[in-house]
């Protein structure tokens, strides 16, 4: 491997983390603005204009903010819960492809934090790690809120993972039909969703070759366990104001700081990864020939971006518009609706496409 | 078997028998005591409950967890202090403690006279004071024996009908709020503000408006009040639609609020649950229609209930009151009549400001007004209203003097409270707060 080699993989690393920096301190923002246009009010818009730079200035404050740790926590695992909760949630974003790759001196660099071969095992890996981050900030802060807090996430996580999975694994056996053998890699289920659906009938030749098309259950599957996974309104259990304060009760300055950083961190990743699986990643008409090469070679990052903001922009609506569901409503949702409707619909679309791609089975 | 259990385990004091000795509360007593310590405790349990494992199930002492909700919890409605006994998410027992909030009004009611006794009540239940206003005037009135003008009483009735619907806003927006609702509480408190920018306009004040008082009211509406009411009654069917649109038809919502923290007619009836929440169990008590004040029996409108008595019951009940609370208003300010504001004996109404100047007696009646205040003839008496949280009635025992001997006040929310141990048993730490927002507890209002 040569100097320059590594230079880009370092160089992609940076990119790929600055990029996620700069969308979340832009997604506290956005959140609050577009929460507030929904509710009648302004929102914030003292710091810088429309108030853009809040994010800046709260993340500033709460850095200079004393960290307090109360006398009865345990405190490895106080201290270490933060950094469980940001490390998975930036690690996770590594895996996504965030624009078409791009040649620099000859050498070509994929726009990707690291493109394994296992990525989506990666994601599912680095999700479930992240479970722990609460789990252990709620049990470590001797607190009784926090407790509560930690042993919902428990329970809240197990149920909506597996869902998730599930609807993953439908996208991953569809993906398999679509080129040569089966993938992982998010850059590769990328790629199988260039084109368009024109081989279906010539009738479908406008609508892209998306997943989400032939997947649109497993889509609508993906996008409920993601919103519970990351403990958003209104599977917000886990940090429930209203009801139990949170599990992060206990922390503060930089300590909570993380935790808010982590959680808008994986509304952003998790978007991404729904993108990328369902709704074609970077995928877009790039018009080469037409525009400047440095714009078509951006483009890719923009249609990229564009998806992945519209789902946000759904974490958000939904967050506005629904109360929050019960512990038991919760539960009962992941495991007698969404879990069996992931089964089945991976058994049917697993069956459709076997039909598809084998014939019927008395042939 | 329910009442057994009651009379056996609780020590109520009944008037007519003999006074228990006077036992002083301290802090420590107020905590969640162990279970075992059976009879003095049992009313934690809320009297009526008679399903189940409380004494039934044997449940080791590690299973259970005692946690304390407040008075800083952010959706205890103010200084309410729950403390309630967790298994789990379940809550099995609950104890709701009082007096965070207590600021001794009805003690400061007796220094102060029946004229600036207004100025005091209304700050009770800062939801509805003019209810309160309400309430106090006519006990007074009462033992002066004397009737308002035609027009101070549907000034008075328009202005708490439409204390009514504000009242109930906050309670729906901070309802919805508290179930993660967020955008309903925005909702609420905008249409809110429309009314008490009317309110602003006729009294001077947002709250705490010191307008209804022993006599009539302080004045009279403003010129062009009726384009203002006009404009609040073509609003507000349109936004009620709305939040019908977030809630009712919001399965979220339904599953949260259908089925949770039921209470009984009988339990509510026997726990003197008034308001919403007694009507809510279908029960069509509603003092306008049985003890009509303020001739507000000359308007029509229905009395709403509902049918089971949980969370949306009373949800429902609040939505439909705004509306028949908008047909009384609609009314009011078709059949307005003319006259004066005030009755003009000036023993006990200040007589007009430009008076003052020209009249010697209108001098001396000003100044002995507010200086010493009108006396009352002594006797006691109770007048209630039908504030927004139930029956709001206002006991007065006047000995003569200018000033109250005893004020009383049969505040709703303190009775409604009692009600949420039963509300609550068996149901999950997430219906707490459902709970207590559906009963509309004003902290000051219990406490006092």
């Amino acid at each position: 491997m040569s100097w320059a080699e590594i230079g880009l993989v370092v160089l992609r690393v940076v990119l790929t983390f600055g990029l996620l920096l700069v969308v979340t301190v832009i997604n506290v923002w956005a959140e609050r603005k577009i929460l507030a246009d929904m509710q009648n009010r302004i929102g914030p818009d003292r710091a810088g204009p429309w108030g853009i730079l809040q994010t800046v200035a709260d993340g500033l404050k709460l850095f200079f903010k004393e960290s307090v740790t109360p006398r009865r926590v345990e405190l490895g695992m106080f201290l270490l819960a933060p950094f469980l909760a940001v490390v998975p949630a930036f690690l996770i974003f590594m895996m996504v492809p965030w624009g078409r790759p791009v040649v620099i001196g000859g050498n070509e660099m994929p726009l990707q934090g690291a493109d394994l071969n296992i990525g989506l095992l990666f994601i599912l890996a680095m999700s479930s790690l992240a479970v722990y981050a609460v789990i252990l900030a709620g049990w470590s802060s001797g607190s009784k809120y926090p407790l509560l807090g930690g042993v919902r996430a428990t329970a809240q996580a197990i149920s909506y993972e597996a869902a998730m999975g599930l609807s993953m694994v439908a996208v991953v056996v569809f993906t398999a039909t679509q080129g040569e053998g089966g993938t992982l890699s998010l850059s590769e289920i990328v790629t199988r969703q260039s084109g368009n659906w024109g081989d279906i009938s010539p009738l479908f030749a406008w609508v892209p070759r998306w997943n989400v098309f032939p997947q649109i259950a497993a889509f609508v599957i993906f996008l409920i366990a993601i919103v519970a996974e990351t403990n958003r309104a209104p599977f917000d259990l886990v940090e429930a104001e209203q009801e139990i304060v949170g599990f992060h009760a206990e922390y503060s300055g930089m300590r909570f700081a993380m935790f808010f950083l982590a959680e808008y961190v994986n509304i952003f990743s998790m978007s991404a990864i729904a993108a990328t699986l369902f709704l074609g990643g970077w995928n877009g008409p790039t018009f080469e020939g037409v525009v400047p090469g440095l714009v078509s070679a951006l483009l890719p990052t923009v249609w990229f971006l564009a998806k992945t903001y519209a789902i946000v922009f759904v974490f958000f609506w939904v967050r506005a518009t629904l109360p929050r569901l019960r512990y038991d409503q919760l539960m009962t949702l992941g495991w007698k609706r969404l879990i069996p409707a992931a089964v089945v619909w991976l058994v049917v679309s697993s069956v459709v496409m076997g039909w598809r791609q084998f014939g019927p089975p008395w042939s | 078997m329910t009442e057994d259990k009651r009379t056996d385990t609780i020590d109520i004091w009944v008037a007519g028998t003999e006074e228990p000795e006077f036992q002083p509360t301290f802090e420590g007593e107020q905590e969640i005591g162990p279970e075992e310590t059976g009879g003095r405790l049992a009313e934690q349990y809320g009297s009526v409950v008679d399903d189940d494992y409380l004494f039934d199930d044997e449940v080791s002492e590690d299973e259970r967890m005692v946690i304390n909700m407040g008075p800083q919890h952010p959706s205890t409605h103010g200084v309410l202090r729950l403390q309630i006994e967790l298994e789990g998410e379940v809550i099995r027992r609950t104890k709701p403690i009082i007096g965070y909030l207590h600021t001794g009004m009805e003690k400061t009611a007796e220094q102060l006279t029946f004229g600036q006794g207004t100025t005091n009540v209304t700050r009770m239940d800062y939801l509805s004071p003019f209810h309160g206003e309400l309430a106090f005037s006519l006990a007074t009135e009462k033992l002066l024996g004397i009737e308002v003008p035609p027009r101070a009483a549907a000034i008075r009735v328009l202005m708490t009908e439409l204390n009514r619907i504000t009242s109930h806003l906050v309670a729906l927006a901070t309802g919805g709020m508290d179930i993660g609702a967020i955008s309903m509480m925005i909702y609420g408190f905008r249409e809110r503000e429309s009314i008490l920018a009317f309110f602003e306009k006729t009294t001077g004040l947002r709250m705490n408006h010191n307008y209804i008082r022993p006599g009539g009211v302080a004045a009279d509406l403003p010129a062009g009040w009726k384009d203002d009411v006009a404009a609040i009654l073509a609003e507000m069917p349109r936004r009620v639609r709305e939040y019908d649109d977030l809630l009712q038809y919001n399965p979220v919502w339904l599953a949260r609020t259908k089925g949770v923290g039921v209470i009984t007619a009988e339990e509510a009836v026997a726990y003197s649950i008034t308001g919403p929440t007694l009507r809510a169990t279908g029960v069509d008590w509603d003092l306008r229609k049985v003890f009509p004040y303020s001739g507000i029996d000359q308007y029509e409108f229905e009395v709403v209930t509902g049918e089971n008595g949980d969370v949306y019951d009373r949800y429902r009940v609040r939505v439909d009151e705004i509306a028949e609370s908008l047909k009384i208003v609609s009314q009011v300010m078709d059949t307005m009549p003319k006259g004066d504001y005030r009755i003009p004996d000036r023993k006990i109404t200040p007589p007009p400001r430009a008076r003052i100047d020209e009249s010697m007696e209108a001098l001396i009646h000003h100044f002995k007004l507010f200086t010493e205040g009108f006396k009352v003839p002594p006797g006691e008496t109770y007048a209630a209203v039908e504030s927004p949280r139930g029956e709001l009635g206002c006991y007065l025992v006047s000995d003569g003097g200018p000033k109250p001997y005893r004020m009383h006040t049969r505040a709703p929310s303190f009775y409604n409270l009692q009600g949420l141990p039963i509300a609550m048993a068996d149901s999950l730490m997430a219906d707490t707060i459902a709970t207590i927002a559906s009963l509309d507890p004003v902290m000051g209002d219990v406490d006092r």
